[in-house]
């Protein structure tokens, strides 16, 4: 059996003095696209953060990856891509510029870099635009194919649909799903349980800090 | 991949930034311009304009180098990309001296134009023995001056209130470099009498500062941009 994508165990994390995760336990397989479903505050974009080794684990155990959240940190971000409401992209250059940039960065080819901006449709027309003249769905894809040429194999998705037409939704939801099937797992926390339930293989509720599976076929609700 | 590697990506990705925008070109030399021709006015002397030249180049060298500051960092705040490049498990140190170095060159080009400019307006020469005290001055003032500015550049990017919060902790820390340049500068150009060997020792405390603030930082940067 392969060694999962994400495993926490008893995870506690703080943010300031307040346990923002208060035992969390959770497994996922590669592939699969989880979605975390709880109200404000429940813990959510720390979980997400915690699987990003951006938030310190004070209490529990976990891997990412197959790496320690602890003890390898800067090994788990390099192998995670986090995509929360901003882009993380410059917006004086251009999609290709910013997408070889990241593929750079860990020394990508250019033919990666090509492949990658091929895979999420942005290397014909939008390859020579610069990223502030482009829609907020064509930001997200161009944002997704930097993750693609920086080889992630983990994406933290959180409130990936914000902001986005009803178009730009139905687009990222093929290539997130195109993305799945490629070998990437992704994590996605989300209020839109209807659009985001759709698109996920597994849902899991988060209630104060704590993780619970969800009854199987309840993704949607 | 290397620090240095990395470094390189950052400085390479902020100057291709620049070119794509002209910010430099189109609103940070004319802002130095500007500056230099009111001074002219405040002064309103030949003499004294001739004697403190080389304090007025660097005054504005300081307040250009706020603006380009600000922009360095709004580029990568604009849109999350600091955050990212954190969250991708960017060793800060190459972030540091990526920006360092991108803040660098264009610190150059303005100093080069502002001592034209000073050149023109204010009367300067540059006799032929003070050339290589003028560059040594030059390149070594900049690394002290974009080593500060990208250290209390990343520190202020985190905050609310950073455009007033910048020239707060900026202009204080890079005292040493104001007036270490301004002497050595003085003694280059022969301002009032001064020598080419007053100004070695002067190139000496800018030195000092540059590898302090470049080691400094490289160091610092990462816990204060992770905050």
């Amino acid at each position: 059996m392969p060694a999962p994508v994400v495993e926490l165990i008893d995870a506690v994390a703080v943010l300031g003095s307040f346990p923002a995760l208060a035992g969390a336990d959770l497994r996922v397989e590669q592939g699969d696209i989880v979605l975390l479903r709880g109200p404000n505050g429940a813990g959510k974009t720390t979980l997400l953060r915690l699987c990003a080794g951006l938030v310190p684990l004070v209490r529990g155990s976990g891997t990412i990856l197959g790496f320690d959240v602890v003890a390898q940190r800067d090994e788990v971000r390099r192998h995670v891509g986090v995509l929360g409401h901003q882009n993380g992209l410059y917006l004086d250059l251009t999609v290709g510029e910013n997408i070889r940039f990241w593929g750079d960065t860990v020394s990508a080819s250019t033919e990666e870099t090509s492949a990658a901006m091929e895979r999420l449709g942005v290397a014909d027309r939008l390859v020579d635009v610069p990223v502030r003249k482009l829609s907020a769905g064509q930001k997200r894809r161009t944002a997704l194919a930097c993750l693609v040429a920086r080889r992630a194999q983990l994406w933290l998705l959180d409130e990936p649909h914000a902001g986005l037409d009803a178009v730009a939704r139905d687009e990222l939801d093929t290539t997130l799903r195109e993305a799945a099937g490629a070998g990437a797992t992704i994590v996605v926390a989300s209020h839109e349980l209807e659009r985001a339930g759709s698109l996920a293989t597994r849902a899991v509720d988060v209630v104060a800090g704590r993780v619970r599976e969800a009854e199987p076929g309840s993704e949607r609700s | 991949m290397s620090v240095w590697r990395i470094a390189r990506l950052v400085a390479r990705k902020d100057l291709q930034i620049e070119w794509n925008s002209r910010v430099l070109i189109n609103q940070v030399l004319p802002f130095a311009g500007v500056t230099m021709v009111i001074f002219a006015f405040a002064l309103d002397s030949d003499a004294v304009l001739e004697r403190v030249a080389p304090g007025l180049v660097w005054l504005a060298t300081m307040f250009s180098m706020l603006v380009l500051v600000q922009r360095t960092f709004a580029i990568e705040t604009d849109d999350g990309a600091l955050d990212a490049l954190r969250v991708a498990g960017v060793d800060p140190r190459a972030i540091f001296a990526g920006k360092a170095m991108g803040l660098a060159v264009q610190l150059l080009v303005v100093e080069v134009v502002l001592l034209l400019a000073a050149i023109v307006l204010y009367r300067q020469t540059v006799p032929a023995g003070g050339v290589v005290l003028l560059v040594t001055t030059l390149i070594s003032a900049t690394c002290g001056l974009a080593a500060v500015g990208t250290l209390y550049g990343g520190l202020a990017a985190g905050f609310r209130g950073r455009e007033t919060l910048l020239p707060l902790l900026t202009l204080p820390a890079v005292a040493p470099v104001l007036i270490g340049a301004t002497r050595a500068v003085e003694a280059a150009l022969g301002t009032a009498g001064a020598v080419v060997s007053d100004g070695w020792p002067w190139v000496g405390l800018l030195v000092v500062f540059a590898v302090a603030f470049g080691v400094g930082g490289s160091l610092a940067f990462g816990p204060l941009i992770d905050e």
